[in-house]
């Protein structure tokens, strides 16, 4: 178990930078790939921000005028239908994808650490349980896990990100208690117990922050994936419902049909998910070979 | 090692065990069962009738006795009645298993014939322009959703043939089931395939950095032998563990896949019987896909124990 000084690591490579800019032109220019990632995880969360300044149309609002208009000036992504600008569906579906991929992400990783961390450092019956816990929370593939939990939990914006985040649980629970069980065998662990602390306490104060690296980056890999979960869930018609803009949901209704008749409602749902998910991975990707020394190559 | 696969074996007893009473109790948990939902539906409202309906299910019942019932009546190989069709759940599953195996089988194939060579070829050209555009098609083909990609298919086969290549009568003939099943198959495999070449990259690069490559280069051994030889074999099992497992994790690309293509295998059934709040499909099908997942998972390990020498388990 190492942290990383990247202070000092980068001033060992030459790099010769300092300042939050001069490190991130540095890593950049050294992971271009990461970069591109950042760069469209960035413009996806400014899309979410100000989708209200970035269209004409409300995303919800039917025009029986405008159903199935093709692209053209006035609907630069033509309108589904019922007669609903595409743009602006795609823009604010930016904010729903983002919502479920953070809040399902962070809601996993918060129950993941918490049962990580006890089971870890605790150990003993309380370990055995929750590591059988987990057993049963992997058995199923995530898709299918979440498509259980939508069922069982009934459709809606918060129901979604519950039932998403559950199958992230044990992958963040096993990492965790896995670095926590090395963490735990350290001296200042040792030494912080010498001097009477208590146990709750070095398990926050002390080994909880040095799980935070590892952490990080399997967070990262956990949001493209639920951003894919989220827009797969909604085709199946079991994620976010009606009238709300999700993406996965765009491309239900009667897809397939749409494939003859009007193209542009299948393509462009399907280039925002893509772009944003893809943009996650390659940030997720960087972000492991950054953070996590025995990934480098 | 005969201990630890005894262990291994029950523990898995356990987790399906765990998996069972899970399902069962998710399932309990929704608001309005299947009743609520046709007296909805047809606009009754006889009290009566309701409760007749709810007793003839066995909805009526301690969720407990329920759950035992189903246990033991499954271990006699009776696993209820849809409440769709009526007919046996048995007999609605099994007739639906063999399409989705083949596509299952189809898109492991496709994903190891691609996946495996072009992520060694990544790895021995670590850091090239062709490792680059080789490792942004396989974080592509992570990031794309499957049912959209089967969607541009269809769009492409619209375009060029004025075609749908979807599933809609009966396949004659060895040939036009394949055909027919190998697009959708592609679709799938496509994720799988990014995902082995990944896995095959790291595994290969973490080998090429082993002492006995280095030896094996001092003594002269070609940068082909090397490569195929040395390295590839030992990267190869690692690589087998997770074909192994994805094996079972296809089953989430080919829910969203069959339900483009139309394809009525047991994946699309799944998420109608969800709508539908058909129970005893529902508890079966996510069932028997945790045994799969489980089973497999556990066949890996066993081999792993098996085919590696370096591993060895105590008790």
């Amino acid at each position: 178990m190492a942290t990383i000084d990247h202070k000092a690591e980068l001033a060992r490579a030459g790099a010769g930078v300092s300042g939050f800019w001069g490190t991130s032109l540095h890593l950049a220019r050294r992971y271009p790939l990461g970069a591109a990632g950042a760069l469209l995880v960035l413009i996806f969360v400014l899309t979410a921000l100000f989708a209200g300044y970035l269209t004409a149309f409300d995303p919800t609002t039917t025009n029986p005028r405008s159903s199935l208009a093709r692209p053209s000036p006035e609907h630069i992504l033509g309108a589904d239908f019922m007669g609903r600008d595409m743009w602006s569906r795609i823009v604010y579906g930016a904010r729903i994808s983002l919502a479920v991929g953070i809040g399902s992400t962070v809601l996993g990783c918060f129950f993941g650490v918490f049962i990580g961390l006890m089971s870890g450092y605790f150990g003993g019956w309380l370990d055995l349980l929750t590591q059988r816990l987990m057993d049963i929370l992997q058995a199923l593939p995530l898709l299918v896990m979440a498509l259980l939990m939508a069922a069982s939990l009934g459709p809606s914006l918060t129901n979604t990100i519950i039932a998403i985040s559950i199958p992230i649980i044990p992958n963040v629970a096993r990492v965790i208690r896995s670095n926590t069980l090395a963490l735990r065998e350290m001296p200042y662990v040792e030494a912080a117990r010498a001097v009477g602390m208590d146990e709750w306490k070095i398990a926050v104060r002390h080994v909880l922050p040095n799980t935070v690296a590892p952490l990080i980056v399997l967070a990262t890999a956990q949001l493209g994936s639920a951003i894919l979960t989220e827009a797969s869930l909604s085709f199946l018609g079991l994620g976010i419902p009606e009238p709300h803009p999700s993406w996965g949901r765009m491309l239900s209704e009667s897809a397939a049909e749409y494939v003859r008749t009007a193209p542009w409602l299948v393509v462009f749902p399907g280039i925002a998910i893509s772009l944003a998910v893809f943009g996650t991975n390659l940030l997720g990707d960087a972000v492991r070979d950054i953070l996590d020394p025995r990934e480098r190559s | 090692m005969g201990a630890y696969m005894i262990r291994r074996f029950l523990l898995m007893i356990l987790t399906l065990f765990g998996m069972s009473v899970l399902i069962f109790v998710m399932l309990r948990v929704v608001p309005g069962n299947i009743v609520d939902i046709l007296f909805d539906s047809a606009g009754m409202v006889n009290p009566d009738d309701k409760k007749r309906l709810e007793e003839e299910l066995g909805l009526d019942r301690p969720i407990v006795q329920q759950y035992v019932s189903w246990i033991t009546n499954m271990m006699k190989g009776d696993l209820g009645y849809s409440y769709v069709s009526e007919k046996p759940a048995l007999d609605e599953i099994l007739p639906r298993i063999p399409i989705t195996a083949k596509l299952a089988a189809l898109a492991l194939f496709f994903s190891v014939l691609f996946g495996v060579p072009l992520g060694v070829i990544s790895a021995v050209r670590q850091n090239t322009g062709l490792d680059y555009v080789l490792r942004v098609i396989s974080l592509s083909g992570l990031s794309l959703p499957s049912f959209w990609l089967g969607l541009l298919i269809l769009m492409a086969f619209v375009q060029y043939t004025g075609w749908i290549p979807i599933y809609s009568d009966e396949p004659r003939g060895f040939w036009q089931e394949l055909w027919l099943l190998s697009i959708p198959a592609a679709a799938v495999g496509f994720r799988a395939s990014a995902l082995i070449m990944r896995l095959t990259r790291s595994s290969m690069l973490e080998v090429l950095r082993q002492d006995y490559i280095r030896t094996a280069r001092a003594k002269g051994a070609t940068t082909r032998s090397v490569n195929y030889d040395h390295a590839l074999r030992n990267a190869v099992l690692p690589v087998v563990t997770i074909i192994g497992i994805e094996a079972a994790f296809l089953i989430g690309g080919l829910i969203v896949t069959e339900t483009v293509f139309n394809i009525p295998g047991v994946a699309r059934f799944l998420v109608e019987a969800i709508r539908w709040r058909d129970y005893p499909i529902v508890q079966n099908l996510v069932m028997l896909i945790a045994v799969v997942t489980v089973v497999v998972n556990f066949l890996v390990d066993m081999a792993y124990v098996v085919l590696d020498p370096r591993i060895k388990y105590e008790g």
